[in-house]
């Protein structure tokens, strides 16, 4: 009966994991697209929880982990570059923001 | 009295249906939110489908995974409550940042009458007329 469930989330998960995908490929704007690949990537941390639980070892947990924090850091990067087009700020491209031009 | 090995028995044997409901539960919940993100009109609409029911179906995934390792493995597995926190933490995050990024950069929004925000905006010098006209700077 536990594999018979498994399985079946399994299947549900990848039909998710489809229908994200369908809106990476098709979104109109570029922040549709962030926004289903978090969705891919937080899908796949249950996917990843899913197959430990099939195989029924603790083998893939630290890929879970990872898969997660590697999924937020490049939403986080890909939202500041559409935001800014930079993704690192350097001190000295701002500074002509500044009321005060004393440091030219 | 029961001895131990009874014990795990009838715990196995409640566990089992709990485990299988959770793991059903959070499967329904993001295939749900994916027919949210294939649907909604809009993108801000769609980042609400995405950050809620996707994290709260990956929760009840991660739920069931913990309450399998405890129930057959005899011990509590922390790095599944490791995952738990940080998509608990990070998944609304990551869409809120994401939803802000798509309002400056001039993405339209879907049948609003009133944007209040937009003169305030302007007044701090970010224009999202002018950012949609040059993407990315």
């Amino acid at each position: 009966m536990l594999q018979v469930s498994l399985l079946i989330a399994l299947i549900l998960l990848s039909l998710a994991v489809m229908g994200c995908m369908f809106r990476v490929l098709k979104g109109p704007s570029m922040a549709d697209r962030i926004t289903a690949l978090d969705t891919i990537g937080v899908n796949l941390i249950a996917i990843i929880a899913v197959l430990s639980m099939m195989l029924d070892t603790q083998a893939y947990l630290e890929v879970m982990l990872l898969v997660g924090i590697l999924a937020f850091l490049g939403t986080v990067a890909f939202a500041k570059y559409i935001e800014r087009g930079v993704v690192i700020e350097h001190e000295d491209e701002d500074r002509d923001d500044r009321d005060d031009p004393v440091d030219r | 009295m029961k001895t131990k090995t009874e014990m795990i028995e009838m715990i196995q044997w409640i566990g089992e249906p709990v485990i299988s409901i959770l793991v059903l539960l959070g499967a329904l919940l993001s295939v749900l939110s994916a027919f949210g993100i294939i649907r909604f009109p809009d993108v801000y609409l769609r980042s609400h489908a995405a950050t809620k029911s996707a994290t709260l179906g990956v929760l009840c995934v991660l739920s069931s995974a913990f309450l399998f390792f405890w129930v057959y493995d005899h011990y509590p597995s922390a790095r599944i409550l490791l995952g738990i926190l940080f998509v608990f933490i990070t998944a609304p995050v990551a869409g809120h940042l994401n939803a802000r990024a798509a309002y400056r950069t001039g993405v339209p929004l879907w049948k609003l009458e009133k944007d209040e925000l937009k003169p305030a905006l302007k007044e701090k010098g970010i224009d999202r007329e002018k950012a949609k006209k040059e993407p990315l700077n």
